[in-house]
């Protein structure tokens, strides 16, 4: 019986522990980065992973006409200054951060409606460094509750 | 001495499993370092690392979905929203995950057209599915007392309802069950499509709304190219009936002629937003948009029958 009892609660930290890691990524992009999308609604979808120094991610989404977004990258602190371009269906690079001053938004609308792929990048450490460093990076889209303006075109 | 056998070993399967927890969480938490014993960086390591690339689809969210109907000029009909009562009529996972979509788009709806009491009666429906597909959390009794109180201020429902898409996608994704994030956002895909065609179809000529509803064709890419990853997973009956769907419809959206100019950017320095440039025409047939709301509708009533 005690055998048992050892064992349900070991088996509840295994879990506990696996878990950790992808809670952090959920609450980095919950309480950290959905702040930096005020006063724009978050429309509830949640893009968040794991990368480390030198890896990249893209991520397609549709954005419509007529609406005002803002895009929020964030990286977690012990990652170098994540990296992001907004590209148009022909890769054509419509906004990079690096020369906006490694800003972590981009507020935008569009004229007629268009799927962008936002690419991030973690670059690698400038320091010379037997180590790398991986964590959170998360991709947030914002757009303000403007009634009638499609009329703005 | 069996005894004291029986509890060192006992003890060595704990010493096991919370050691294996340990490598499992240092392996995937934030902030990870790889030492030097586990990795030698070199030129040729940099380069393969820098070459991995994480692809992602990110799906229309019910609440723009919503916002995007009622700035083309929409009028609210409760009538085209699924009725609450047909709950009782989903109980496997595919069923209550495609209709948690539709109920969410419902919920969105209402909300967004200042529908205080059908709002709250779409968000208990949508805590019911989100509990019976075990989903912890994702409308707890405190969002449900904060929609109570705010059921007069729309961007604190909106508020609301992005904070329960989000707690509902970020759990499945968390817990190895992205496929079912993606078949509740096909669920609300298509609930949000049927709305705007029903309204269309009902209305005087809308320019705007039938613009949109032809949009969905960006998104509609997003999703199949979503579902693919997903054709050979866990729940791969579902992903490819619903690859199959919605084929369908694209192949009617195919038929839709579709010019796009390039993409130019100018930004407003007083607002520092920019603004992407660019002209779409759009050359529909009413045959081709009649066929489309048929598929949709058809499709939808499948969902929800």
């Amino acid at each position: 019986m005690k055998r048992i009892i050892l064992l349900i609660v070991a088996t509840a930290i295994t879990f506990a522990f696996a878990t950790e890691s992808n809670a952090q990524c959920k609450n980095f992009a919950q309480k950290i980065c959905k702040l930096e999308l005020l006063p724009y609604i978050h429309d509830g979808i949640y893009n968040a992973t794991t990368l480390a120094e030198g890896e990249t991610a893209e991520l397609f989404k549709t954005f419509y006409s007529g609406q005002e977004y803002r895009l929020a990258i964030c990286g977690d602190d012990m990652l170098p200054r994540v990296e992001f371009e907004v590209l148009d269906g022909e890769r054509n690079v419509l906004f990079s951060n690096k020369n906006n001053n490694y800003s972590k938004v981009w507020d935008f609308k569009l004229e007629s409606s268009q799927q962008l792929i936002i690419s991030i990048q973690v670059p690698t450490n400038d320091k010379m460094s037997d180590q790398l460093a991986s964590g959170c990076v998360a991709v947030l889209v914002g757009f303000l509750n403007n009634e009638n303006s499609f009329d703005q075109f | 001495m069996n005894s004291k056998f029986l509890t060192l070993k006992t003890l060595g399967i704990f010493v096991v499993i919370v050691f294996t927890a340990f490598i499992f969480a240092c392996n995937s938490t934030d902030n990870k370092v790889t030492t030097e014993d586990d990795l030698e960086v070199n030129p040729e390591l940099m380069e393969d690392l820098n070459k991995a690339k994480q692809v992602f689809y990110s799906l229309p969210s019910p609440i723009e979905t919503a916002m995007l109907i009622k700035r083309a000029g929409a009028k609210y009909n409760e009538e085209f929203l699924n009725k609450i009562e047909n709950i009782s009529k989903y109980s496997t996972n595919k069923s209550m995950a495609l209709n948690l979509g539709v109920y969410s788009a419902d919920l969105s709806f209402a909300s967004m057209f200042d529908q205080p009491q059908a709002s709250i009666k779409y968000l208990s429906t949508c805590k019911k599915l989100a509990d019976d597909l075990g989903i912890l959390n994702a409308i707890d009794k405190g969002i449900i007392d904060r929609m109570d109180k705010n059921v007069n201020n729309r961007d604190s429902l909106m508020e609301i309802i992005s904070e329960t898409l989000m707690n509902s996608n970020s759990f499945l994704k968390e817990n190895d069950r992205p496929e079912t994030a993606a078949i509740i956002l096909v669920g609300a895909w298509v609930e949000g499509l049927y709305i705007a065609t029903k309204i269309a179809k009902t209305s005087n000529s809308n320019k705007e709304l039938v613009d949109r509803i032809v949009d969905q064709r960006l998104s509609l890419n997003t999703l199949l190219s979503l579902l693919e990853e997903y054709k050979d997973g866990n729940s791969k009956e579902t992903v490819n009936e619903l690859l199959s769907k919605l084929g369908e419809i694209n192949s009617v959206f195919e038929k839709i002629q579709i010019t796009t100019t390039k993409v130019e950017t100018s930004v407003d320095n007083t607002t520092n937003v920019t603004t992407l440039n660019s002209k779409t025409k759009i050359a529909i047939s009413p045959e081709v948009f009649d066929t489309l709301c048929v598929r949709v509708d058809n499709f939808r009533t499948e969902i929800t029958n």
